[in-house]
């Protein structure tokens, strides 16, 4: 059966990369015991796979794997064991069992919640604010993206914000995410300082990843649901 | 300004071991003088660390060397060095332990000192620094660091620290001045502290006398040994790293020491005698150390792990154990035979992995000469059973500029490679795999104390990188020579390597000034910098071949020989003169051959 988990990543794990989150919890899932699939041959591989790589440096409350397991004990009692046996900065909020023939975190994922505010010590020209919510207005914010082939493209990504708010120093956005437009928060408020011939400084912002979420909507209109709200609490 | 993988400094990895430092009387910085993924890799701290932190009174943490990234940023912030769990200024510690693995870090010591705040000389330093103690295989000649020292812990961590701790408690309830803790230290054995010595020199630069400065000094500093390898420290509970380090498995001890006696291998002589770990307690520390840490491999550790009595026993065990619960099983330094090929079918893909064979030196007349016990005959055997059983892809070992190497023994690499190829082209085609690719690789020998080597003399840079160029023309006449791949190790770092190796204690001054000019991580290709050493050579008016080129008496006192290993000095000078004869000497479980570390009186000296 397939379990969607979810976990928290803060205080100095959010230094630890894709690949090494991907370890650990290989690692810490054999340390709590549980009984997860292997694929065939020489070297079994745990059969696992993340819905959205976080970037170095960021904090999340919204992360998400999914695993296939032989069998598995209550929710409750694997988030515990999974704790019990992790590491300080890396907590797990859920385990839940996908519906047969669910489709796979990675694939389904399509929005981001993000919550990102200017260091301390990062200097802000006054106003901001009401400058930042005009530059939201605009029909199009058009920005230089590097493709993987390293061309320089300009898009428009206003599309891809979904929602934005501001409550007192923080941004909150809700962002395109996944294979089809997946905008990074340093990216729009890069553009919003170059606007304001305003250069943000390396490490400026410090932005954490609130959830993410699959798109139940149709015909052009959004549905955006909790990735682990599509599993089912294990009793 | 970024530094590269942050990950490295943060600490708070799985069985990481915190402490209330409000609650304990001593803390042990315990530092690898190189960057994490390697010193995390390193057994002899992790075994350290455990064994500390299991005294209330004693919290050891972990520091490891800055990249050249964040070293930087240290410098511009004035960011003192911290150790890994409590992020805390190494300065404020009770004790810095360095281990000294190879002679390349020697500048990173510096870095650590420097970078700590703690004044790079034992000389200058007062109550308000820790204590810098060394220990680890370079300690068997401390000399070209003995400045930048305390004091040198010489031998198995396992038996005297906390006798050493005990007496530093009551040192520091004494308040007495910091050499009194020195002296106190000196007297116990396996302690040596450089400052209670005086060295003088004859007039041609060799060694005339060491003498102790103060009744508390003994003449000889004998090696600590730990005689049971069953009951005694092993971490169950070894920290687990989040990013990937060089050794990202768990590491099993299976035993410590060698019984063959290669002349050119320091490690063979400095841990005799031979002792192995009882297979009960190498299944309950297998079965703990998996569980502990989640690893899905687990490594078999020794130097030969062929010799190890029970070695069918436990690789059966660990394949009928784990082998089914997706834990891969590797077993390094095994001689191929067709027990270790059988093994090595049952877990590993035989089209991917590769065959390595150390035979040292080209021709059975040079491998007599450095005692390496394997022939022709066993490699091309060896070799052979691969070959039939799908193997096509083979790794060997050599070095160049052993003692007394011709030119034939040179070439006899190229010849040697020839014919493991002409093996694997014997099996018919409808078998084979392919091409056969058989790589080969030269290091530069460097004679190393406590060694019958230690007399010789060493290669030039010129000698060396022409001994390579003849084994790499030599290859390329070879009919094979496309299934045959040839590379060689650098020559200036092998020189320095040498100098250092075999150096007194004018060598300091020369790498203080090296540090000074920026040499750093000197093991990393990319960051050696030879003109550095030359320069530094140059202005403390040291000459490098004083250490390496020249022809030592058989007399001479050298730096290291105020160290007694239990290997006596009779024993390696009889070596050597067999090694000049080309005489073998047997292996310890076929004939004891007097060396003298059955004065320990335990281990494979002592088996019945």
């Amino acid at each position: 059966m397939n379990i969607r988990v979810k976990f928290r990543k803060f205080g100095n794990l959010r230094f630890i990369g894709h690949l090494d989150t991907m370890r650990y919890f290989q690692k810490a899932l054999r340390r709590a015991g549980l009984d997860v699939c292997y694929s065939e041959g020489f070297t079994p591989h745990m059969i696992m796979s993340f819905a959205q790589p976080l970037g170095v440096g960021l904090e999340s409350d919204g992360e998400y794997m999914d695993i296939r397991v032989n069998s598995t004990p209550s929710s409750r009692e694997a988030v515990r064991l999974l704790n019990e046996y992790g590491a300080e900065g890396m907590e797990v909020l859920s385990w839940r069992e996908l519906p047969e023939g669910s489709k796979n975190a990675m694939s389904i994922v399509a929005a981001a919640d993000y919550e990102v505010c200017f260091r301390e010590g990062c200097e802000t020209p006054a106003g901001w604010e009401t400058r930042f919510a005009t530059f939201l207005q605009r029909p199009e914010i058009l920005v230089q993206k590097e493709t993987k082939k390293k061309a320089v493209q300009e898009i428009d990504i206003r599309p891809w914000v979904y929602a934005c708010e501001l409550r007192g120093d923080l941004i909150f956005l809700t962002v395109s995410t996944g294979s089809v437009g997946n905008l990074k928060p340093e990216l729009l408020l890069q553009a919003f300082a170059a606007q304001e011939k305003w250069e943000l400084p390396l490490f400026a912002l410090e932005i954490r990843r609130k959830e993410l979420y699959a798109d139940l909507g149709a015909e052009g209109v959004r549905k955006l649901i909790p990735l682990e709200k599509l599993g089912e609490e294990i009793g | 300004m970024s530094v590269e993988k942050p990950a490295r400094y943060i600490g708070g990895e799985v069985n990481a071991v915190m402490k209330d430092k409000e609650r304990v009387d001593i803390r042990f910085a315990m530092c690898f003088p190189d960057v994490y993924e390697i010193g995390m890799s390193h057994l002899g701290i992790q075994i350290l660390y455990d064994m500390f932190n299991r005294r209330d009174d004693i919290w050891c943490e972990r520091v490891y060397s800055p990249w050249n990234d964040l070293d930087q940023v240290m410098r511009e912030r004035k960011i003192p060095l911290f150790a890994l769990e409590s992020q805390d200024p190494v300065k404020d510690f009770d004790f810095l332990g360095i281990t000294i693995q190879y002679e390349m870090c020697y500048t990173n010591i510096l870095q650590i000192l420097d970078l700590s705040g703690i004044p790079l000389t034992a000389a200058e330093r007062t109550d308000e620094h820790p204590f810098v103690i060394g220990g680890g295989p370079c300690t068997y000649n401390p000399e070209p660091l003995a400045e930048f020292f305390d004091l040198f812990y010489i031998g198995d961590g396992e038996t005297v620290y906390f006798d050493l701790m005990d007496r530093y408690l009551e040192w520091k309830m004494s308040g007495a001045p910091r050499e009194d803790f020195l002296r106190a230290a000196a007297q116990l054995p396996g302690i040596y502290v450089p400052s209670l010595y005086e060295v003088s020199y004859h007039e041609d630069g060799t060694i005339a006398a060491m003498e102790p400065r103060c009744p508390e000094a003994p003449r000889k500093v004998r090696k600590e040994l730990v005689l049971d390898v069953t009951d005694t420290y092993y971490p169950e509970k070894p920290v687990v790293p989040f990013i990937q380090i060089t050794q990202d498995r768990v590491v099993l001890e299976i035993q410590r020491g060698c019984i063959r006696g290669c002349r050119f291998c320091q490690a063979g002589m400095l841990y005799r005698p031979t002792r192995e770990r009882e297979i009960g307690m190498l299944k309950r520390t297998a079965h703990a150390m998996l569980k502990n840490t989640g690893y899905d491999e687990i490594s078999l550790s020794s130097l030969s792990t062929s010799d190890y009595t029970h070695l069918g026993e436990l690789v059966n065990f660990l394949i009928e154990e784990f082998g089914t619960r997706g834990i891969r099983i590797s077993l390094p330094s095994l001689r191929i035979d067709a027990f270790s090929l059988d093994v090595m079918g049952r877990i590993q893909d035989i089209k991917k992995s590769s065959l390595t064979f150390a035979p040292e030196a080209g021709t059975q007349r040079m491998r007599d000469v450095i005692n390496k016990g394997l022939t022709e005959e066993d490699i091309l055997s060896g070799a052979g059973q691969a070959f039939d059983g799908g193997w096509s892809r083979v790794k060997l070992y050599f070095m160049l500029g052993l003692p007394g190497e011709t030119e034939e023994d040179v070439k006899g690499i190229a010849h040697l490679a020839q014919k493991i190829a002409e093996r694997y082209y014997d099996v018919p085609k409808e078998k084979r795999n392919g091409k056969c690719q058989i790589t080969v690789s030269t290091s530069f020998f460097v004679p190393k104390p406590f060694t019958p080597f230690q007399w010789a003399r060493m290669c030039t840079k010129e000698e060396f990188l022409d001994r390579a160029y003849v084994v790499n023309h030599e290859m390329k006449e070879q009919k094979n020579q496309k299934s045959i791949r040839y590379h060689w190790h650098e020559a200036d770092v092998t020189v320095l390597e040498g100098v250092l190796a075999r150096g007194d204690r004018r060598v300091g001054a020369v790498i203080r000034r090296a540090y000074e000019k920026g040499a750093l991580f000197d093991s990393w290709t990319e960051n050696f910098r030879n003109e550095i050493w030359e320069e530094a050579f140059e202005h403390c008016g040291v000459d490098p071949d004083f250490y390496t080129v020249r022809e030592r008496a058989i007399d001479e006192l050298f730096p290291w020989d105020f160290i007694d290993i239990g290997v006596t000095r009779s024993f390696l000078e009889r070596e050597w003169k067999r090694a000049q004869e080309g005489v073998v000497t047997e292996n310890c479980r076929i004939k004891c051959s007097g060396c003298g570390a059955a004065s320990y009186g335990g281990g494979v000296c002592h088996e019945h």
